[in-house]
């Protein structure tokens, strides 16, 4: 194991936003966390990465984890390549140019101010961000959301290459739950702050359930 | 013709004091959004650790530095106890630094009484001007030259602003904002300390002086919008000029008013001008 919460409780204020949730993330795997708006999942990513304090529950982390948060959250003055550069904050050294080579979209934008980029065009730079923390799980909050299909296509095969070449785990919160399943051989359905459905994407999508709510299909 | 050179050279010294203090009061509101009042405080405390330190038998350069030290420390001290607290917003960590500067007022007379000081600046002329505003201009220029090469190429610089921009995701890839904050809080204390230490032997200090000086240094932040710290170097000139002259062939007792109306001129006529730029 990676990463894993359990039993894992969030309030805010008086309001609880996760409710005694385990999940867990292996050694090299991809795995999706589905779920309606609100369901907790940004909250479950804040607590996962140490952004938010549980109320309850435990958060084991081993290894470097990184983070595409939601709304990509790009510092927007800063160029593209400072914003690579923070992106190895904790590291010592902070050299851009495999990032460059990993995602070559990211050459011609180098020295433009991350926030005249396209929502695309930014969420290129939030992954490369990331990856410049040379992490070993990738927590990616949202990462198809307002993109066009020819972007998210892009995203999703980085992804897949980084898994298979560099064996990064990664954990994929995602709207798009077909894109998500597809991409992830396991899953979990989030629904108001509790698990409610987990197992491997092929078993959750053959379920009736989850396909007439995430996938759009007759029950 | 020889006195409007000479009040220009006074403006061009004292803005350089404005402009510091301003710069000051930028880094430590980029980086925090708090506006620190209690920035000219930081000058005035300098400026009177200094008289102490030469009284005592420091060397001139050593006494300086140390109470810039001081200054610094003293601006680690009000971030600390202006932000220190988890969840203070900026708007309470205002009224602190308010009330940290009127604290400031009962220690700067309880150790050096409520009369004007001030110490010898560097002796002599060159071509005819007294060397300590020569002295002013060029430590100015390059402390502020410094500052705005720290925040353009370093990471520290680019953490700092990455900091001010989006405080979520810095902590996301990081960075420690609260140690952040208090870093600009000394960067600021060191920048508002130095203003003290260099206008001093030019013009007097008493307790009461960092009002003047915040007025007037945040006059020049808010030429650039408390971010813009090429902005806030030209408005402490402007502003520094404009008193000169003013004082110089009109009359003292209207320096800061006539300033400030310029300064909201500027303001206004900026406002309508990027309102067409919108609309
Ligand atoms: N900062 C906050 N303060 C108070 N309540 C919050 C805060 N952030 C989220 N919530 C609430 O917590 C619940 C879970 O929110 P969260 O953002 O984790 O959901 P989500 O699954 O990520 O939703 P979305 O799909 O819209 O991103 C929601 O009811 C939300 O209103
Ligand atoms: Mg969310």
């Amino acid at each position: 194991m990676i990463a894993g919460v359990s039993d894992l409780t969030v309030r805010y204020a008086a309001a609880t936003a996760l409710d005694g949730v385990s999940l867990h993330v292996a050694d090299g795997e991809m795995v999706a966390l589905i779920g309606p708006n609100g369901a907790g999942k940004s909250t479950l990513v804040n607590a996962l990465c140490g952004l938010l304090r549980p109320a309850s529950g435990t958060i084991a982390v081993r290894g470097d984890l990184a983070l595409v948060p939601e709304g990509r959250h790009l510092f927007p003055s800063l160029s593209v390549d400072d914003n690579l550069r923070l992106g190895a904050w904790r590291r010592r050294r902070r050299d851009t140019s495999h990032i460059y080579g990993l995602l070559p979209g990211l050459v011609k934008l180098r020295d433009r101010p991350a926030g005249r980029l396209s929502g695309g065009e930014q969420q290129m730079v939030a992954l490369g961000r990331a990856l410049m923390a040379r992490p070993s799980l990738l927590v990616i909050d949202e990462m198809s959301l307002g993109l066009a299909p020819k972007i998210v296509d892009d995203l999703a095969a980085h992804l897949r290459e980084r898994n298979t070449v560099d064996g990064l785990a990664v954990l994929l919160i995602e709207q798009n739950a077909r894109l998500a399943l597809e991409l992830c051989a396991r899953a979990y359905v989030l629904e108001a702050g509790r698990v409610v459905a987990e197992g491997p994407s092929a078993q959750l999508a053959s379920s009736p359930e989850v396909a007439a709510a995430y996938l759009g299909l007759e029950a | 013709m020889a006195a409007l050179v000479q009040y220009l050279i006074t403006g061009i010294g004292v803005g350089c004091a404005y402009a510091l203090l301003g710069s000051g009061l930028v880094v430590i509101y980029r980086v925090t959004r708090v506006v620190n009042f209690a920035q000219g405080s930081f000058a005035v405390l300098a400026a009177l650790t200094v008289t102490t330190l030469l009284a005592a038998g420091l060397p001139h350069g050593l006494a300086e530095v140390s109470a810039v030290l001081l200054a610094a420390a003293i601006g680690l001290l009000t971030g600390l106890v202006a932000t220190g607290r988890p969840g203070t917003t900026p708007q309470s960590a205002l009224i602190v630094t308010l009330g940290l500067g009127v604290f400031a007022y009962a220690v700067e007379i309880l150790f050096w009484g409520d009369q004007p000081r001030s110490f010898p600046g560097l002796p002599g002329t060159v071509a005819g001007v007294q060397s300590h505003y020569l002295l002013i201009a060029a430590v100015t220029a390059v402390v502020l030259a410094a500052t705005a090469l720290l925040f353009a190429r370093t990471d520290l610089g680019r953490a700092l602003t990455a900091t001010a921009e989006d405080p979520y995701a810095a902590r996301a890839v990081g960075i420690d904002v609260r140690r952040m904050g208090l870093l600009a809080f000394v960067v600021g204390g060191a920048l508002g300390g130095l203003a003290g230490v260099l206008i001093t032997p030019v013009q007097q200090v008493t307790f009461d002086s960092d009002v003047a000086l915040v007025v007037n240094g945040f006059s020049a932040a808010i030429l650039g919008n408390l971010t813009r710290p090429g902005l806030t170097l030209a408005g402490g000139l402007l502003l520094g000029v404009v008193q000169a002259l003013v004082g110089g062939y009109g009359s003292t007792s209207y320096q800061t008013e006539v300033a400030l109306v310029l300064m909201l001129a500027v303001l206004i006529v900026r406002a309508g001008s990027t309102r067409a730029e919108t609309a």
